[in-house]
Parts: C-alpha cells; sequence; structure tokens
C-alpha cells in the first residue's frame, strides 16, 4: 500500500514491470541525447535557458558564496599576519624599484603627449566597466567557467573581456539579466588572440581544460623563449589589444604552455570591460560558429 | 480531520527531501572554495546522492527526478545539455539493475559499488563532452575529480544514511 502511494506521487514505479522500467529509461536517455543534438543545432535558444536558469538560482549562489569568501579572507589574513616582516622587506624592495619605473613611466608619459600632438592622435574612448562578484565556479574538470553576480541590467553583454587585478581572466559567454557565465581562458573551448609582447608574434591562446592553456598557430619557426609576456592582441575585434594574459613557460615537449597571470582560485571579484567592441561575434555568427566557441 | 490533512503534507514533504537534496547538492558543487586547485577537481557531489537514494530509496527519488537534477547540473555547470541528464540517469539505471545485490551490504561494498560506479560516470561525462564539444579534455583532471569524488563518498554518505533514519524513518 505504500509502496503504491510512492508511484503515484512520483511518476516511475518503483518495483513495476521491468518492461516499463525499460522504457522509462530508454526514454530519459533519448530526451538527454535529444538535448545535445538540440544544444548544437540551437545554441541561442539553450543559452537563453541555461541563463534563464543561472539567474533563477544566481540569489543562493550569491548568499551561499559569501561565508566562505570571508572564511577564506580571514585564513589569509592570518598567513600574511605570520609572513609581514618577509612581506615588508619585500615590498621596500620592490617599492624601490616601482619608483624606478615612476620616474620612467613620467619621461614617457610626457614625450607620449608631445609626440601625440605632433601627430593629431585621436585616442580611443575610455572603457566602461562593471565590477561584480564571484558567486560560482563551475564545471570541475570539465568546464572552466565562473559565474559573476552582474547582467544585462547592469549593461553587460555577450563577448566583453573580463579582466581581474594583473590580467585577463575570460569573455562573457552567457548573459541573464542579474547574473553572466564567464569562459576562462582555460576552458576547452577558449581561444584567445594574442600576441608575445616583445617579439610581436602573433598566436592564438587555447585552453585545455588545464591549468596552463597552450599558444598555438604560431607561424613557423617563431622564437618563443620562457618567461615572455602574453598580451591579448586586439585581433578579431574580440578584445583590445595589450590586456596581460600570462606569461611563457619552459617547455619539455613541443608545444608552448602559458602561465596565467590570474588563477581561477584566486576570483573573487572581476571587472567586466566594455571598450566598445562588437565582441568576437555577432548574433549571427554566433549561432554559426558556436559548434566550436560553445 | 484536519490532523490527517496535515500528517499527510508532512508526509509528503518529507518524501520530497531525497530529491530536494540532491538539487541542494548541485547548487552546492557550485560554490567557489578559494582553495588553490581545488575547483578542477571538486568531487561531483549530486552523483553521490543519486547513487544512495537509488540504492535506498528509489521509490523517492525516480529516474524522472534524477533526470531534472541532471539537467540543473548541466545549465549551472556549463555542460552541453543532456550530458550530466544521461550520466544520472544511467547512474540509476545501473544501481537500480544491482538494487537487490546492494540490500543490506556493509559499507565497504556500497563503497566500493560507488567507486565503480563514479568510473563508469566519469568517464561517460568525458566522452560525452568531447563527442559534444569535438576536443578532449584533459584526462588526469578527470581522473583526479573522479578520486576526489570517490574519497568524499563516506563523508556525504554519513550525513544521507542519518538523514534517511530519522526524516524518512516512517516515510
Amino acid at each position: 500500500m505504500k509502496n503504491r502511494k510512492h508511484q503515484s506521487l512520483h511518476g516511475l514505479p518503483q518495483q513495476g514491470s521491468g518492461l516499463v522500467n525499460r522504457f522509462g529509461y530508454i526514454g530519459l536517455l533519448l530526451a538527454a541525447f535529444a538535448l545535445m543534438l538540440l544544444g548544437k543545432a540551437d545554441v541561442m535558444v539553450m543559452e537563453r535557458v541555461r541563463a534563464h536558469v543561472i539567474d533563477g538560482v544566481a540569489p543562493i549562489l550569491d548568499v551561499l558564496s559569501r561565508p566562505m569568501a570571508s572564511f577564506d579572507r580571514v585564513v589569509e589574513e592570518a598567513t600574511a599576519l605570520g609572513q609581514l616582516r618577509e612581506e615588508n622587506a619585500q615590498i621596500k624592495i620592490e617599492n624601490q624599484r616601482l619608483l624606478q619605473w615612476q620616474s620612467a613611466a613620467r619621461k614617457l608619459s610626457s614625450e607620449n603627449i608631445q609626440l601625440k600632438s605632433l601627430l593629431n592622435f585621436a585616442p580611443g574612448a575610455e572603457p566602461g566597466f562593471v565590477t561584480g562578484r564571484v558567486i560560482a565556479d563551475t564545471g570541475g574538470a570539465f568546464v572552466h567557467s565562473v559565474l559573476v553576480n552582474a547582467g544585462k541590467r547592469e549593461g553587460v553583454s555577450k563577448g566583453q573581456a573580463v579582466i581581474a587585478g594583473k590580467g585577463l581572466v575570460g569573455r562573457v559567454h552567457g548573459v541573464g539579466s542579474r547574473s553572466v557565465r564567464v569562459l576562462l581562458i582555460t576552458d576547452l573551448n577558449s581561444r584567445i588572440p594574442v600576441v608575445i609582447e616583445a617579439t610581436r608574434i602573433r598566436a592564438v591562446l587555447a585552453g585545455d581544460n588545464t591549468e596552463r592553456p597552450r599558444l598555438i598557430h604560431l607561424p613557423p619557426g617563431a622564437a618563443v623563449n620562457p618567461g615572455d609576456r602574453i598580451v591579448t592582441s586586439g585581433h578579431g575585434g574580440a578584445f583590445p589589444p595589450g590586456i596581460p594574459v600570462g606569461i611563457i613557460l619552459p617547455s619539455a615537449d613541443g608545444t608552448i604552455a602559458v602561465k596565467p597571470y590570474v588563477h581561477r582560485d584566486r576570483l573573487e571579484y572581476v571587472r567586466i570591460v566594455d571598450y566598445g567592441l562588437q565582441g568576437i561575434l555577432d548574433a549571427t555568427s554566433a549561432a554559426e560558429g558556436a559548434g566550436a566557441a560553445r | 480531520m484536519k490532523s490527517i490533512f496535515w500528517q499527510r503534507m508532512d508526509m509528503v514533504a518529507r518524501s520530497l527531501t531525497p530529491f530536494l537534496l540532491t538539487l541542494v547538492l548541485v547548487v552546492l558543487g557550485q560554490v567557489p572554495l578559494h582553495i588553490p586547485g581545488f575547483a578542477e577537481i571538486a568531487p561531483i557531489l549530486p552523483l553521490m546522492a543519486v547513487y544512495h537514494w537509488t540504492i535506498y530509496r528509489p521509490d523517492l527519488l525516480p529516474a524522472s527526478a534524477v533526470f531534472f537534477a541532471g539537467l540543473l547540473q548541466d545549465a549551472l555547470s556549463g555542460m552541453p545539455f543532456g550530458v550530466n541528464a544521461a550520466v544520472f540517469v544511467s547512474v540509476h539505471m545501473a544501481v537500480m539493475s544491482q538494487q537487490v545485490f546492494f540490500q543490506g551490504k556493509s559499507f565497504l561494498i556500497i563503497w566500493l559499488g560507488f567507486s565503480m560506479v563514479a568510473a563508469g560516470a566519469v568517464t561517460m561525462i568525458w566522452a560525452l563532452n568531447a563527442m559534444v564539444f569535438a576536443a578532449f579534455s584533459s584526462v588526469e583532471a578527470a581522473f583526479i575529480q573522479y578520486l576526489v569524488t570517490v574519497g568524499m563518498f563516506p563523508l556525504l554518505a554519513v550525513l544521507l544514511v542519518r538523514w534517511q533514519r530519522t526524516i524518512l524513518a516512517q516515510v
């Protein structure tokens, strides 16, 4: 009697006939595969559904992620307290170096202004930005993305660059009204046009779901040195040029790995920057190219 | 009359908790912990709940509920829709086929069973992602995520067993 009640409450019977069970499973599995196909065929619809679902859960995640962040801060403060002395010495050295840089920068800046006035240079528009808090770190080993509690309401749109502290985090992939999903540069589907700062060699930074994305599509015979800085190139209109991305690591096997400046675990607040560019894809090519870009 | 109504409401509420707990674990799995290197290998929490409830109370967590939890996991994790839904339903199916075997077995056997089920599940997630994205994800990260998931299982299982013995004792 008890069992029957649950059956009527919850759909599939528990120990009913095996045939019914099997049909139930096959139906659900077919539905799942149909969704995967549909996701390949019509990305826009699925991403809109995803954005709505994320929007619905965002307030919960917002609350849940707060205690973790404050706990993290307490631990950080405690460890910092123990290292005050060393840190102080380090900062003094760094400060000296920075003062040298400051004088260099002042000189260059005034020189730059003079040269610009000679050339009648038209400066680009100042970028606007929205700051958001990371409320979820999603996908585990298979998808590298984070959710941020800022969305359409704040004027965020798809394709915008996301930066934190030292460098590029990723780009806005899905936009809800109060949350966005940011595809990190380490994700399998992330492709960022970059340039090696010192040599101006162009390449594409391709994520592979590890912490070390690789440089691909380098011109043949290009020389790369470990320690070289990688910055965005601005090609493809995705991001403005010059956002720091990472540094080249010494390579063991032919591939060139990059150590990003920004680490997934450290993300707490990020800036979503609107440089007034169209983003990597417009609405129509987004649907076509989305097989690769998800 | 009134008390019977409330009793029934109470029962319904209790019987919904396995499903709700599974959804809660889906959401909890997304919370950033800021532990270096942890995000890539964070355990797949809902998988544990699906496994546990399918063994002990499949009447309260039917395949359709598991499917729905999988869809939520897909939406939040950024994986293609259907991947986790297919994986969770397959786990449900695999465990149901062995349900008689699992009854009354020691925890060690249950854990061993989970290690096998999770191996299948992670492999399936990896393969389905590779299929839809047409690119291979890091096998190493997936394997470590699998180990962490299996390692964390006893902690969550203790809570779920306790829940089952108190909240669901009369349901």
